[in-house]
């Protein structure tokens, strides 16, 4: 589209005339220019500059409006009185902006020359002759610093530059994956004879105390310090378990292997981070039975081992074996039988 | 400063202005640069005004920025808390950072304003970038000498990403925290190293009590220091360029028409950074944002139906809603390989940064065409972009939307799987169907153009001739209505060397050239070429320029129109 014949660098030319190429139309050159109102009528030149002065006026009483706003709008402690001193300072902090914004650009329309100027482009690519001279600067730098020659020197520098960064990597990345320990993601609280609590009372559940069709999110039981540190929130993001109770006949399998039962009286208790990339599967429908991860809407099946009846997890929810006490109270026969949570490389291993 | 001020060779300068330009100069001869772009030339076009609009974002995130930094406290120790924030939130266990984002919202005056307008500026930043890309995409300004500058802003979309998401889950809430989960487990799922990767990210095992303060860090120095510079670059390499101009009389490859930067543009650019900021304050001062203190501090047990993350992470959210897990987790000599995450979270999105990283070269490769680009062109001049374009969109909307299928399913009572099927299928079928449509939308307005300059407005007159034929009168074009409509090369498939030399021998590189041919003709082999004057003086004498068109092979060219050709 470069090809036009004569590219009319002058402005307001309209007209061409001479000879037609048969193949390509002549560039009819930039379009006259049009004179505006205000360009013609020195009325409405007063006009507009009188509506620009009146715009930067409003901004000026939008500035003003926001200090009034700081002292005269004072949040109370609610949320409501906050919302409140929200929406004055901003509002008036909008006013004094737009005004600004509105009035400089209704200027440069109205009032400013709009008349398009030309200026030439020059290829970007430089002249031979400079092209020379900057190759001819680099050869002469490669011969001064005697690079080419010096083999060694060359083999020197290199393994220097190359190793230094280590002095700089090593140390941050020892460091930055705290202990490396990776086989942290086998387990979690849940041991032999640990109780099953209530989330987040930490009140340990009775079986009997389950009705059927109910549903419980569980936390292992551990002291009430240990639940205000943080190392707590690490181990709650693994162990966190829901629990429901079906009727016994419509618990149709588990997970439970050859002469063992991981469930107890209809009430079956699986891992809730989900099999798929982590989120706590949270939705229960007691109807159907099904599971639902809200994230990514994982389907699992509770009255089935907790397989999967829809969506991007690939594997159930790990079981958690459970029994009673003798006071009655849930709690785990074991540790999870396999790494809870999405699947990683050495999962298996 | 006006230029009776400025120091001449004459003599000394006497006004103040004048004496601190001189002062200025001879430190730093700026007046050189003065001279050089005080009245460079600009062209006017609203679209050119999106970019600005995404650099202004990024200014009015920094201010709000520095705002909230003065008093938000990045740390993961816990508290009980007991402060100014909603009777929900008193006496909980949280984190520090949760805490003192409540203190800002509830506390600080003005707070609450800063962090909702630094949200909306955010999506708004986002925003303004996806819509400059595809305005620099559809109108081909990537094309020599700017291939690189559309590398930087390919770039800065991702940083773009980065800092929205690091950004994002600092308040520790419920909400970000599962986020935080997410991208946990999709970490896990790289193949060998992602275990340890998941260690070098949290310091050790999910949650932790580092990320918060590592996505400050991330997100306040490192990656708005890389922004800054690339936007430096990004803005530099514009002014050597020169902006590019939309076609039109008198623009050409070698010049640029429009308006000088001082004082228009100064004045239209400053407006608009003003009109930019005092938007997201209306933004942020009457549509609440984020309001943490509704989902609570992070705990891992609880989550909320129907979360979104912010719009520009829905396309990544509905990959992975969309991808099927069955059979997706392959276990290879005891490894383990989860597709299903793998897929949708690596694979999808490195596809599509890809096509945006390599278009430009391959467009230029299948072109075959080494000259400068300066004119824009036409979305319908170039069929095949526009359609891959609009293809692409197709794609990234239909993930965002099943990003949201939750939604969807609640706010239309529908089925779920139903919907997440039909996207699933949408996903393939509907980018093919986007680029065909639009790539046929193109064409046809292709030839609305040649009618147009071979016949003229129509008039909606109807006039009788004495022998009783009744023609319409049609209006011919002006001569720029019509220089925009013939003004554009309609480029041909790549030609080859033959595969054999004159001596019969087999010729290297033949099988790479011909399937660089065969995707040229992909791009090139339906096209609508531009009226030729030779071709509008023969529509101009009746009936003459069916023959023409015949001639040149054109298959689009107008046919059929009878009374057209009588108007004259």
């Amino acid at each position: 589209m470069s090809e036009n014949q004569n590219p009319t660098p002058g402005r307001d030319v309209t007209t061409t005339s001479g000879a037609q190429d048969p193949e390509r139309f002549t560039d009819p050159g930039v379009p006259a220019h049009k004179l505006r109102l205000t360009d013609t009528d020195p009325a409405a030149r007063r006009r507009n500059e009188r509506l620009v002065v009146l715009l930067f006026a409003i901004s000026c009483l939008g500035a003003i409006g926001s200090i009034v706003a700081y002292f005269a709008v004072r949040p109370d402690g609610t949320t409501e009185g906050v919302r409140l001193s929200t929406i004055a300072l901003g509002v008036t902090m909008a006013i004094s902006l737009l005004g600004i914004g509105i009035a400089a650009i209704h200027w440069s329309k109205s009032l400013m020359s709009d008349h398009e100027h030309v200026d030439e482009r020059h290829e970007l690519a430089s002249s031979p002759e400079v092209r020379e001279v900057a190759v001819q600067h680099l050869t002469d730098g490669v011969e001064d610093s005697g690079i080419a020659r010096r083999g060694v020197l060359k083999g020197a520098a290199v393994s220097a530059l190359a190793l230094f960064p280590l002095t700089f990597a090593v140390p941050l990345i020892s460091s930055v994956g705290g202990d490396w320990n990776i086989s942290k993601f086998r387990h979690t609280l849940w041991e032999r004879g640990t109780r099953l609590a209530y989330d987040p009372t930490g009140r340990p559940i009775r079986a009997a105390d389950l009705t059927v069709g109910s549903a419980a999110h569980v936390i292992p039981e551990v002291p009430q310090e240990y639940m205000e540190s943080h190392e707590w929130i690490t181990e709650k993001a693994k162990a966190v378990v829901l629990l429901v109770r079906l009727n016994p006949e419509d618990l149709r399998s588990d997970q439970s292997p050859e002469g063992e039962t991981w469930s107890y009286d209809g009430i079956v208790a699986y891992s809730k981070i989900c099999t798929h990339v982590g989120c706590p599967v949270a939705l229960y429908e007691q109807q159907t039975h099904h599971l639902l991860c809200p994230c990514h809407q994982s389907t699992f099946d509770m009255a089935d081992g907790a397989k999967v009846v829809f969506g991007p997890a690939n594997r159930p929810l790990p079981q958690l074996p459970i029994t009673v006490d003798d006071e009655g109270y849930l709690i785990a026969q074991d540790d999870f039988a396999e790494p809870v949570g999405p699947s990683f490389w050495e999962r298996l291993k | 400063m006006s230029t009776d001020t400025t120091a001449s060779n004459s003599g000394a300068p006497t006004t103040p202005a004048g004496k601190a330009a001189d002062y200025l100069d001879q430190r730093t001869s700026v007046g050189g640069a003065v001279k050089e772009f005080a009245r460079k030339v600009f062209p006017d076009h609203w679209s050119f005004m999106l970019g600005e609009i995404a650099l202004f974002s990024f200014v009015v995130l920094l201010l709000t920025g520095v705002f909230l930094t003065m008093f938000f406290d990045p740390s993961m120790a816990l508290e009980e808390y007991h402060g100014a924030g909603p009777e929900t939130m008193q006496g909980q266990l949280m984190s520090v950072a949760f805490a003192s984002t409540l203190d800002l919202s509830f506390e600080v005056r003005g707070g609450l304003l800063m962090r909702q307008i630094h949200h909306w500026a955010a999506l708004i930043f986002m925003a303004a970038i996806v819509v400059h890309m595809m305005r620099v995409f559809f109108t081909g300004a990537f094309r020599k000498p700017r291939e690189i500058n559309w590398l930087v802003g390919t770039v800065l979309l991702i940083l773009g990403l980065a800092a929205g998401f690091s950004g994002y889950s600092l308040p520790d809430d419920v909400l970000s925290g599962n986020g935080l989960r997410i991208t946990d487990g999709v970490i896990k799922s790289i193949p060998v190293i992602g275990s340890y990767m998941s260690y070098f990210v949290f310091g050790g095992e999910f949650p932790g009590d580092q990320i918060i303060p590592r996505l400050f860090t991330v997100h306040i120095l490192l990656v708005p220091a890389l922004i800054l510079a690339l936007i430096g670059v990004h803005l530099f390499l514009m002014v050597l360029h020169k902006h590019t101009q939309y076609p039109g009389g008198g623009r050409t490859d070698k010049n640029v028409v429009g308006y000088p930067l001082f004082p228009v543009y100064i004045a239209k650019m400053g407006g608009n950074f003003f009109i930019v900021f005092g938007i997201l304050a209306l933004m942020g001062a009457t549509m609440s944002i984020n309001n943490v203190w509704n989902y609570g501090p992070y705990d891992p047990s609880p989550v909320g139906a129907g979360a979104q993350p912010d719009w520009y992470m829905l396309f990544l959210e509905g990959s992975l809603r969309l991808m099927p897990g069955a059979g997706m987790e392959w276990v290879i000599f005891g490894y383990t390989l989860s597709l299903n995450v793998l897929i949708p979270a690596v694979v999808i999105p490195t596809l599509l940064f890809l096509f945006l990283f390599a278009y430009p070269f391959v467009e230029a490769k299948v072109t075959g065409d080494k000259r400068e680009h300066h004119v824009l062109d036409r979305p319908r001049n170039v069929p095949v972009r526009t359609g891959l374009g609009v293809g692409f969109l197709t794609a990234f909307i239909i993930l965002a939307l099943a990003g949201s299928n939750d939604l969807i399913a609640t706010h239309f009572g529908m089925s779920i799987n139903q919907i997440t099927w039909a996207f699933r299928i949408l996903f393939f079928v509907g980018p093919v169907l986007a680029f065909l449509i639009t790539k046929r939308i193109c064409l046809g307005l292709q030839r609305k153009d040649r009618e147009l300059v071979l016949h003229g407005h129509e008039t909606g007159r109807i006039v009788r001739f004495a022998n009783g034929e009744y023609i319409e009168v049609h209006r011919p074009l002006d001569e720029q209505e019509r220089w925009l409509r013939v003004n554009y090369t309609a480029h041909k498939p790549l030609e080859i060397e033959p595969a054999t030399d004159a001596r019969g021998v087999k010729r290297k590189g033949y099988q790479k050239d011909k399937r660089w041919q065969r995707l040229s003709r992909f791009f090139y082999e339906d096209r609508v070429e531009p009226v030729t004057p030779a071709e509008l003086a023969a529509a101009h004498s009746h009936g003459e320029h069916d023959e023409i068109a015949a001639e040149r092979k054109s298959p689009e060219v107008t046919t059929g129109a009878e009374s057209v050709e009588r108007e004259r």
